[in-house]
Order: C-alpha cells, then sequence, then structure tokens
C-alpha cells in the first residue's frame, strides 16, 4: 500500500486537473493526480482523443490528445505524481486540518488541500440490465480484463459488440478453453479487421459466436457457473461460464465524491466563484464537475478556475507566508 | 412553435414548445428544459448519454444515422428506433413528435 505526501491532491487528471499542476506550481506548491482512467487526459484522451478542438486560447484548432499532451509537458517541471487506474474511495480529514485520500487499491495520499477536478466523474463500467448480474462480481463477473492469464483454460463469455469486445474474443480466444461472444445485433460496427477476424474464427470453431442475443440472467453456487440466453424470437438458452464480461464501454458517475458532505446540485459541487472553494473547508471543485451561477463547461473556465483556487489554496499549504502575485513572463517558471 | 412530447424514464410525458428557427439539437433542447441527460460529450456522438427512442413522427426519424449506430451498437440496450438526440437538429417538420428517453441518468 503506497503512502504519498504532497501539498495538493487533486482527483482528476483531465485538462482542468492537468493545468492545475501548472498555476499550483507557480506557487511551490506540489501536486499528486489520481484518475480512475489507466491514463491522463479525462474525456479528452478517453472519449475524442481526435476531435479539434477550437475554443483553447491561442490554438486556432489542436486535438484534443494534443492539447493533454502539451498540458503534460508545460507541467512537467513540476513533477506532479500520478495514481492512474485509481478510484478515490475515501477522505479523513486529520486534526491539523491535512487531509488523507485513500483509493480503491489502498494508496493512501496525504494533502494539505483537496481538489475535485473529476469532470463528469468517475469513468464506470456501463451494466447491463442481467439478473443477479452484481451478486457474481468478483466471483466470475469482471467488466474489464486487468490481466489475461486469469482467464486461461476457463469457459469466458464476453457480452458486448464494440471494438473492446472484438478484440478481447480474439486474443482470449488463444488464452481461455472457450470464448463465446454474445452480442445484441448481427453486424459488427467496431474496426472492420476486428470484426473479420472474430466472423473467421467463428467459423474455424475457435469461438462461439451468438447474435441477436442477450445475456439474461447468471446462476452459480458461490461463482458463475451458468448464463441465461434470450434471443430474438424470445428463445431462452443456457451455456456454461466460468466467467462473463460484459463490455459496454464507460460511462461517468459522482461516484463516493457524492457522500463526502459537499452542496451538490444537479451531480454538480456548487462552490463560491471567488477561490471555487466548497463548503468544506480545504476542498475545492474546478472545471466541470463544479456549479455557480454563470457557469459554462468550457476548458478555458476550468484553467480560470484552477488559477483562482491555486491562489487560495497558497495559505493552507504556506500558512506562515504572504503571497504575492508574480507573472511568468517577469518570473520565468521555476521548476522544483 | 414546434410542439414535441418527451416522455421521461418514469413513464410520465410533457409537452415542449420549442420556438422555430432555433438552432439547436434535441439534446440542447432537452438540457434546457430541464430533463436530466448528462450529454457527457457535448453532443458528439460518442457518449450515448443522450438516448432516445421515436415514437412518433415521420419516417426518416425513425433512422439512425451512421455516427449514431456506431454508438448504439455499443450498448446493453436499444430499442428498435433509437436514436441519440445530439444528432438530431430542430426542425419545422418535427412538429407533433414524440421522443421517450432511454437509458442512464
Amino acid at each position: 500500500m503506497e503512502q504519498i505526501t504532497t501539498d495538493i491532491c487533486i482527483i482528476g487528471a483531465g485538462p482542468v486537473g492537468l493545468f492545475a499542476v501548472f498555476e499550483a506550481g507557480l506557487l511551490k506548491m506540489r501536486c499528486h493526480l489520481i484518475d480512475v482512467l489507466p491514463q491522463v487526459g479525462g474525456q479528452l484522451s478517453e472519449i475524442y482523443p481526435h476531435k479539434p478542438i477550437y475554443d483553447i486560447p491561442g490554438y486556432p484548432d489542436v486535438t484534443a490528445q494534443q492539447l493533454v499532451d502539451n498540458l503534460m509537458v508545460q507541467i512537467a517541471p513540476f513533477h506532479p505524481t500520478f495514481s492512474l487506474g485509481e478510484r478515490v474511495e475515501n477522505l479523513q480529514r486529520n486534526d491539523d486540518g491535512s487531509y488523507n485520500i485513500i483509493t480503491n487499491d489502498g494508496t493512501t495520499v496525504h494533502c494539505q488541500v483537496v481538489v475535485i477536478a473529476g469532470g463528469l466523474g468517475c469513468f464506470e463500467p456501463r451494466k447491463p440490465e442481467i439478473d443477479r448480474l452484481t451478486d457474481f462480481e468478483g466471483k466470475g463477473v469482471a467488466y474489464m480484463v486487468k490481466n489475461p492469464e486469469h482467464f486461461r483454460n476457463k469457459k469466458v463469455v464476453l457480452a458486448g459488440g464494440g471494438d473492446s469486445a472484438l478484440d478481447w474474443a480474439v486474443f482470449l480466444s488463444n488464452v481461455a478453453e472457450r470464448v463465446t461472444l454474445v452480442h445484441r445485433g448481427d453486424t459488427f460496427r467496431g474496426a472492420p479487421d476486428s470484426a473479420e477476424k472474430v466472423f473467421e474464427l467463428a467459423r474455424e470453431g475457435k469461438i462461439d459466436l451468438i447474435l441477436k442475443s442477450n445475456v439474461v440472467a447468471l446462476t452459480g453456487e458461490d461463482r458463475l457457473q451458468e448464463i441465461t440466453l434470450l434471443d430474438r424470437d424470445q428463445q431462452v438458452s443456457h451455456i456454461e461460464a466460468d466467467h462473463l464480461i460484459p463490455l459496454f464501454g464507460l460511462s461517468p458517475k459522482l461516484g463516493p465524491i457524492a457522500d463526502w458532505g459537499l452542496n451538490i446540485d444537479r451531480s454538480a459541487i456548487a462552490v463560491n466563484t471567488v477561490d471555487y472553494s466548497t463548503n468544506i473547508e480545504r476542498i475545492y471543485a474546478i472545471g466541470d464537475i463544479n456549479t455557480y451561477p454563470g457557469k459554462l463547461k468550457l476548458i478555458l473556465c476550468g484553467f480560470h478556475e484552477g488559477a483562482l483556487m491555486a491562489q487560495s489554496a497558497f495559505k493552507y499549504v504556506y500558512p506562515e507566508q504572504k503571497l504575492s502575485f508574480k507573472y511568468t513572463t517577469v518570473y520565468g517558471v521555476s521548476a522544483f | 412553435m414546434i410542439n414535441l412530447t418527451i416522455i421521461d424514464r418514469d413513464g410520465g410525458s410533457r409537452p415542449v414548445e420549442i420556438p422555430e428557427g432555433i438552432n439547436l439539437s434535441l439534446m440542447e433542447v432537452l438540457k434546457a428544459s430541464e430533463y436530466d441527460i448528462l450529454a457527457t460529450c457535448g453532443g458528439m456522438a460518442l457518449c450515448a448519454t443522450c438516448h432516445v427512442q421515436v415514437i412518433k413522427g415521420p419516417e426518416e426519424y425513425f433512422t439512425a444515422t451512421d455516427t449514431e449506430l456506431d454508438v448504439l451498437d455499443t450498448l446493453p440496450y436499444a430499442p428498435p428506433a433509437s436514436r441519440l438526440a445530439c444528432q438530431i437538429r430542430i426542425t419545422e417538420d418535427m412538429d407533433g413528435m414524440v421522443f421517450k428517453l432511454v437509458g442512464e441518468e
């Protein structure tokens, strides 16, 4: 279990969280970022990496991924540290006012200030409506493939019709005892190469392809044993399975942050626009996750919010010092 | 005015009145009318959080575009006549149409 000590813990490594590192860095405050996604960039990298963005000042157009890459270069002098692929679970307030943030992997981050830059929330796998699905989570049901070896010589059922369902069906066909791919439709719109490969493996008998069907129920004693399918003609069938991997993409949820006592207004955190502080001392919220009168969900607004947050957070990190505002054009960017 | 009927996830329906000549998508109108839709991607047909079903209206509205199908196909559930509201531009021929919100809030 990793123990990290930093000045500011930023929840969310999207563009606004990343730029907050820069603004904090100018004031000599160190940052650690936590994101549930395995890479930085938030929805820019996860949902639309190749889309051009036209309203970043100074860039007539920039692709989402380019912007994220540039931000990483811009904040490099301040050596931010990251816990990626981890989800924030708990917040503990210490007697001296500082906080401990604990992730689902047991990482503990001790910090003076918490900045929530969580965008639309935590990207979580979409869960299909399957009877007893959650009963078997961790007992045969997983929503992502972390370690393919886990499925060696097992009977694996994949559900879904997107690229990840196709790619994992192909990959696991060489690892698992048996791979079955269940898809609601009868065609695949993912990458044509992957779809062709799946049909080829099915023709060769190396995977079972079940189209126009849905997984509707799960059964088993302690672990998953059998899957019930329903096809378009309402015919029911059963297949034996050690594992079910539903792959229906990700969707954002506010998650445990909703239980921290913050003022929440329609899935967003209410803040004071003087410094983007929340109703809880030392906790700030910036970017798409906050709300205030006149709020615009724009990256450039999130950048501004990060700058004001940093000026305000300074007093908690350096209570003895007086903050003097300095321009980068005069003082440059002093790395640390 | 363009009059639409929106059936919410709980089955309740209410009318939405939209001035003609408004250059908005159905998703933007739904958000402005305080319907609980996330519209995570902001209208790029990427996230499927503005998923609707066409219940009544001109024939051509019942079929999703290729861009929409790319996303709809990855969802666990998509009834017939599924559309992404962000890909439907509000036009006058939509007067009288009925849409139903589908899926996650």
